[in-house]
C-alpha cells in the first residue's frame, strides 16, 4: 500500500515537474499517466506492487468527481446569460463526437480484422 | 451551522449521498440514475436547502477531489496491462480517430454556440469540454475565454457522456469495445472513463489513452480553429 503510495505520487510529483519546467499545455497527471505506462513496460515499477493501490483508485474514480460537479452550482449564473447556445452546444457536440469517434474507430478496427 | 460548516461534515456527506446513489443505481439500473449525476444533484439541492455554499462544502470536497491527481497516474496501469490488445485492435487507427473526433468536438461545439448567438467569450469558453479540466482551462485562457465557465462546461460534458453515452453508442451501433472506449473518453473525459471502466477494463483501458491523447491534440489544434472560426 506504501509502496504503491510512493510510487503513484512520485509518478505525479514528476509530471507535475515536468509540465511546469517545459509550460507545456498537458497536466502533471495526464503526463503522470504515461509514464506509468511506461515504467511499467520496462519494468521500472513493479505491477504487483501498485495493482492494489491502483484498483482503488480506478474503481472509484467517478467519485472523486463528486465535489467538481457539485461546484458547479456556482457557475449556474455565467451559464445562465447565455443558456441556450451553451447547452444546445454542450448535447450536440457531444452526441457528435460519440457517432464520429465511436463509428469511425468501430469500422477502423474490424478493417484491422477483430474488434 | 458550525456543525455543518465542518470540512468532515461535507466528507461525510459526500460518502453517504454516493452511497445511496450506488444502492439506487444497482437496484433500478437506469441510465439517468448515474450514481454520480444522483449524488450531484442531490448534494446542490441539499446545500441550497440547507443554505451552505459551495466554498463551505468544498473545504470537505476538496479533500475527496484531491485524489482526482493520483487516480489519473493510475490509469496508467490498465492502460499498460491492456496496452498489447489495443495496439492490437486500434493500432495507428485509434490516433486517426482521435484526430477527426477532436476537429469534431471542438468544431461542432464553438459553431453551434456561435450560431445561436453565444459570445466570442463563451465560445471560447466551450470550444475544448471534451476533454479534461486542466486542459480545457488552458486552452480557454488561451483564446480568451473564461476559465471557471470552461469548468463547469467540461464537468457537465463528463456527466452527459457518463449518463447518455453507453447506451447512445449501442443505439448507433457500435459494436467493438476499442472504439466504445475511445469514443467515452474522447466525449467525455475522466468522468466518462469511470463509466468506461464499468463495461470493462479494455474500454477503461483505451478511454484513458484517449483522455490524453484528445487532450494533446485539443491542446494543439482549439486555438487554431478559433483563429479559423472568427477570420472567416
Amino acid at each position: 500500500m506504501i509502496k504503491g503510495f510512493l510510487i503513484i505520487f512520485t509518478l505525479l510529483f514528476l509530471g507535475d515537474s515536468i509540465s511546469n519546467l517545459f509550460s507545456i499545455p498537458i497536466p502533471g497527471n495526464v503526463i503522470g499517466m504515461i509514464l506509468m505506462t511506461v515504467a511499467l513496460k520496462y519494468k521500472i515499477v513493479k505491477l504487483e506492487d501498485i495493482k492494489p493501490v491502483s484498483d482503488v483508485l480506478v474503481n472509484n474514480l467517478a467519485f472523486f468527481f463528486i465535489p467538481p460537479g457539485v461546484g458547479v452550482m456556482v457557475y449556474y449564473n455565467l451559464i445562465k446569460n447565455e443558456f441556450i447556445p451553451i447547452v444546445a452546444a454542450w448535447f450536440l457536440s457531444t452526441l457528435l463526437v460519440f457517432t464520429v469517434v465511436g463509428k469511425l474507430q468501430d469500422k477502423l478496427s474490424r478493417k484491422n480484422g477483430n474488434n | 451551522m458550525g456543525i455543518i460548516s465542518d470540512p468532515i461534515f461535507s466528507i461525510a456527506i459526500t460518502f453517504f449521498v454516493y452511497f445511496l446513489a450506488q444502492k439506487i443505481y444497482r437496484r433500478y439500473n437506469f441510465m439517468l440514475f448515474n450514481p454520480i449525476l444522483l449524488s450531484i444533484v442531490a448534494i446542490i439541492v441539499l446545500l441550497k436547502t440547507v443554505g451552505i455554499d459551495f466554498q463551505t462544502y468544498n473545504k470537505g470536497g476538496r479533500f475527496i477531489s484531491f485524489f482526482l491527481g493520483p487516480s489519473v497516474i493510475a490509469l496508467g496501469v490498465p492502460l499498460y496491462v491492456r496496452f498489447e490488445e489495443i495496439r492490437k485492435k486500434g493500432g495507428l487507427s485509434i490516433i486517426v480517430s482521435i484526430a477527426i473526433g477532436s476537429v469534431v468536438g471542438i468544431l461542432s461545439a464553438a459553431l453551434t454556440a456561435k450560431l445561436l448567438g453565444a459570445s466570442k467569450s463563451v465560445v471560447a469558453s466551450i470550444a475544448p469540454k471534451s476533454v479534461t479540466t486542466p486542459i480545457a482551462m488552458g486552452i480557454t485562457e488561451k483564446i480568451g475565454g473564461i476559465p471557471s465557465l470552461t469548468a463547469a462546461i467540461v464537468v457537465a460534458t463528463g456527466i452527459l457522456g457518463a449518463v447518455i453515452g453507453p447506451a447512445f453508442l449501442r443505439f448507433i451501433g457500435v459494436k467493438s469495445k476499442v472504439a466504445f472506449g475511445l469514443a467515452m473518453g474522447s466525449a467525455s473525459h475522466g468522468i466518462g472513463t469511470a463509466r468506461a471502466f464499468q463495461e470493462g477494463e479494455l474500454e477503461g483501458a483505451v478511454s484513458s489513452l484517449a483522455i490524453g491523447l484528445n487532450g494533446i491534440a485539443t491542446a494543439i489544434i482549439t486555438p487554431l480553429l478559433f483563429y479559423l472560426i472568427y477570420k472567416l
